[in-house]
């Protein structure tokens, strides 16, 4: 039973892979566009990932992480985003991003923690 | 045109990793391995990402804040990783019952 849900979990992400890869979509740009819509559309996938551990997590300190990393898969968003628009501003957000990010884990860490706040 | 297959090269390089350490979210079975699994999408997959993009887009704007945007994210992922761990470990989060040893409730007594 047990082996069969791990093949199934298996083909269903070489699925969603091949279809990510394989699926025609029109580039109006070129091809760098065209790859960089692909790769935008692979981190989201991966962050489906870690909404699902947020969503499930047995205790509160697997959605601290799971939160964590997803911060840091949307600083990759914005360096994607950064290279066909051109803008600069895109990795802007990125940087204030982690930096939130950041403070709010450790605050996180703090408040977990619980009984001593001043060591 | 060579400069452009390089940079995506890089940013191939940084989605494997974010993609191996997100599957080891899902699939790790306890909080501190999945803290050892998720950290490699940062320093290696986000960096990665970020340094892609700093060689598409050479010294411009765009090009240092990248640059500056990967010392901090080198300087500030162990630190909230540590945090992280301490603050499970404190808050009482068992281990995964096949772990080998736990130093740090030896260390405490």
């Amino acid at each position: 039973m047990k082996n069969i849900r791990y093949m199934g979990g298996l083909v269903l992400i070489a699925a969603v892979f091949a279809l990510i890869i394989f699926y025609p979509l029109p580039s109006l740009l070129g091809w760098q566009s065209l790859f960089l819509k692909k790769a935008f559309l692979a981190l989201l996938f991966c962050g489906s990932f870690c909404l699902w551990r947020i969503f499930k997590g047995p205790t509160a300190a697997d959605r601290i992480v799971a939160l964590d990393i997803l911060g840091i898969l949307i600083l990759g968003f914005c360096a994607i985003l950064g290279i066909p628009t051109g803008r600069d501003w895109y990795i802007d957000i990125g940087i204030a991003w982690a930096l939130q990010s950041f403070i709010s884990i450790l605050a996180l860490g703090k408040y977990l923690e619980g009984k001593h706040f001043d060591d | 045109m060579m400069i452009e297959i390089i940079s995506f090269g890089f940013i191939i390089v940084g989605i494997t990793f974010d993609f191996f350490g997100c599957l080891g979210i899902i699939r790790f079975p306890d909080v501190y391995n999945r803290l050892h699994s998720s950290i490699k999408c940062v320093t290696l997959g986000t960096c990665s990402i970020l340094l892609g993009l700093f060689i598409d887009k050479g010294f411009s704007a765009a090009g240092f804040k990248a640059l500056l945007c990967i010392a901090f994210l080198l300087l500030t992922a162990p630190v909230s990783a540590h945090v992280l761990s301490r603050s499970a470990h404190r808050s009482g989060v068992k281990l995964w019952e096949k772990s080998a040893c736990d130093k740090y409730a030896e260390e405490q007594k």
